[in-house]
């Protein structure tokens, strides 16, 4: 039976749910409904009184479950959108990456993101926000890119005493499939090499891992071979295994489905310059979306996202530099 | 003769021998916490205390009558903000605590990360404020709901704010969220005239704040926050309606801000004519006049009481100082809990 990246976050919540009664999940539509794309669906049958609604409200959302963690629970924050963490930010980032610094009480939340974007969606449920709780110091933002890693990552991401930003991507959730849920995972805080190759390093996380892969086929039929590595958790950014993988094709391409100002590609291509200027044959180059909010009509969206098109582009462009 | 050592029991008044002591007690932590906020200023005026230093002058009464009728021993949970150092203090926060954040010291809960009134120790019921006005009720209400989780009936939790903090969102939505969850939250408004320098009437349309209780369908009552025997009524019946399961309770406490916003702050835009308005008075005298009135200490007890307060001000103080300070090379700069997932430690295999 096929698993989807979407069962995998529930069978994640299912399973954490059943081994740790301090787990419970809180958000919108939660409960009865399942959530807004079915992620707790079940859950709050399975588990009574566990699985709660909350009201409009992420600000008190977030802070509850950080009053929560504080007195040993670990609360599953369902974000509706990641666009909505706009207004639990003050909670996120002040109080609940800041509590452990500051008094030595660790505040083990997972605050879960659907993330990126979606044809339609439009400026308001399309955000990716891994940079902006990435600068932010006490958060963890890990990034699943597979069906085995949102399942795994998941369950470290509750087990994690720290606050965890869970950006899982809304494109992934039903089309990603695997055969059985992981016995095992990668250790958090490791990239994946998710293609080998000899002639760049593309970096990326989340659905634009995908993207790469594509554009990685594509420039094989032209005889390039492209390293794709997964980033899989943003934070903490596995240096290491990016500086190894220039080492070996000598150039990079940072792919972020971000804006462009500042962020995860930006912090890629600043460590790999200073740590590994001379690995470098080419000068390191990133892509991102458009300065722009995230635009509604199709036509205009794919034109703002990096994509398999734009990324193969790049990759071509950076070969021959 | 009353000293206030330790964190007591809520007292009920209903003989008026616990009338008595119920009052007398809570004198004690006003004294402390008006002779202590007074040390600290004039170590700020001296230069011995960096960053800012915020007074609860006038405002002791009602944050120690919330502080101390709560219940630490029992799970209960005291949020104070900038105000609260007698509520802190009637709840079981330690003199020398307080005494250690403003100093800086790392024996202290915050090590010197972090200072003056953002300052706790959430273990024990008392969350570590943020600056950030508004987001400790949410806090608050999810420490309840893990209590309820555990299946500790019986708690409460008290949390105070400013009538500026009421106009956030973050308190709409925590008082909102307590009231759909019917947690035993009480908080505590102190209307005291002024946010900064901004006076009531462009921070709130309504004719009393307490009026907003019956928006979020929960129990309000204002009151007159200088006259500490009010006070300690109303936070006495509060409590006891949060604690039997009747949902949150939102006091507030008519009173004036008896100082600058900060010790910068000479805070000449209040008028003069404020201080002769009922809740102008200094809740402190007043609770020391209805001491006397009522022969519930003589005139050589309190002054017995004030000099050994002032000895253990000084004492706490000149311990803290004593303290070694934060050393920059000995600290770990990591801000997880997880040390290993701290950028710059990750292990390569
Ligand atoms: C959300 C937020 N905005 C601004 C500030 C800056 N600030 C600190 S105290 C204060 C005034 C608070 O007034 P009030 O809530 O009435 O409490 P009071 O100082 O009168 O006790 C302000 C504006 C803050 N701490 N938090």
């Amino acid at each position: 039976m096929a698993i989807t990246y979407l069962d995998a976050i529930r069978e994640a919540q299912a399973r954490a749910l059943e081994e740790d009664e301090s787990v419970y999940i809180y958000g919108q539509d939660v409960a009865g409904f399942g959530g807004a794309f079915k992620a707790t669906k079940g859950l709050a049958e399975r588990f009574p009184g566990r699985v709660i609604d909350a009201p409009i409200s992420e600000d008190a959302i977030v802070g509850s479950a950080i009053g929560a963690a504080i007195e040993g629970m670990r609360p599953i924050v369902e974000m509706q959108f990641a666009d909505f963490s706009s207004i639990a930010f003050n909670q996120i980032v002040n109080q609940a990456a800041t509590h452990f610094w500051r008094t030595g009480v660790s505040c083990p939340i997972t605050i879960r993101l659907p993330s990126g974007g979606t044809e339609g969606s439009g400026p308001f449920h399309s955000q990716s926000l891994e940079s902006i709780y990435a600068h932010y110091p006490g958060l963890i933002v890990m990034t699943p890119a597979t069906v085995e890693d949102a399942y795994g990552m998941m369950l470290e991401a509750i087990r994690i005493d720290d606050p965890v930003i869970f950006c899982e991507h809304k494109l992934l959730y039903y089309h990603l499939k695997a055969d059985a849920l992981p016995k095992t995972i990668l250790p958090v805080g490791k990239a994946r090499i998710a293609r080998a190759g000899r002639h760049a390093t593309v970096v990326a996380c989340s659905a634009m891992v995908h993207e790469a892969l594509r554009a990685a086929r594509e420039l094989a039929e032209e005889g390039w071979e492209i390293e794709v590595v997964d980033l899989r958790s943003v934070k903490p950014i596995d240096t290491d295994t990016i500086l190894a993988s220039v080492a070996r094709t000598g150039r990079l391409l940072a792919v972020g489905e971000g804006f462009p100002w500042g962020g995860m590609t930006s912090e890629i291509v600043s460590r790999v310059a200073a740590e590994g200027f001379h690995l470098l044959d080419a000068p390191p180059q990133r892509l991102n979306s458009k300065d722009t909010p995230i635009p509604y009509h199709p036509n205009l969206w794919r034109a703002h996202r990096p994509t398999w098109q734009s990324i193969s582009a790049a990759a071509r462009n950076l070969i021959r530099l | 003769m009353s000293h206030p050592t330790s964190n007591v029991a809520p007292l009920s008044a209903d003989s008026p021998a616990s009338q008595r002591e119920r009052f007398v007690s809570a004198f004690g932590w006003m004294l402390l916490a008006r002779t202590f906020e007074d040390k600290i200023a004039a170590l700020y005026r001296a230069g011995k205390i960096v960053g800012g230093v915020y007074l609860g002058r006038g405002q002791e009464a009602f944050s120690a009558a919330l502080g101390m009728q709560l219940n630490q021993a029992q799970g209960d949970i005291f949020s104070g903000l900038i105000r609260d150092q007698a509520g802190r203090m009637a709840f079981g926060e330690l003199l020398i605590d307080s005494a250690r954040t403003y100093l800086g010291s790392v024996e202290g809960p915050m090590r010197g990360r972090d200072g003056n009134i953002h300052r706790g120790r959430p273990r024990q019921g008392m969350p570590a404020m943020i600056s950030h006005l508004g987001a400790m009720v949410s806090v608050v209400n999810g420490m309840l709901i893990a209590k309820r989780f555990r299946g500790e009936r019986d708690v409460v939790g008290g949390a105070t704010i400013g009538d500026g903090g009421t106009s956030t969102g973050a308190f709409h939505e925590g008082l909102n969220q307590a009231a759909i969850e019917k947690l035993p939250l009480v908080i505590a408004v102190a209307d005291n005239q002024f946010a900064y320098s901004t006076p009531t009437s462009q921070q709130y349309a309504c004719a009393d704040l307490a009026d907003r209780a019956i928006g979020y369908g929960i129990r309000g009552y204002s009151i007159d926050g200088t006259d500490l025997e009010t006070c300690l009524e109303t936070f006495s019946e509060a409590i006891a309606r949060a604690r039997s399961g009747e949902g949150p309770q939102l006091v507030v406490g008519k009173l004036l801000r008896l100082a600058g916003h900060g010790e910068h702050d000479d805070a000449r835009y209040i008028p003069a004519d404020m201080r002769e308005k009922p809740y102008g008075a200094d809740c402190v005298p007043m609770a020391q006049h209805r001491i006397l009135e009522e022969n519930w200490m003589s005139e050589d007890e309190i002054e017995e009481q004030v000099r050994i307060t002032q000895d253990r001000v000084e004492e706490a103080v000149a311990k803290a100082q004593s303290e070694p300070d934060p050393n920059p090379f000995r600290e770990s700069w990591h801000a997880l809990a997880t040390k290993h997932l701290a950028e710059g430690t990750i292990a390569m295999d």
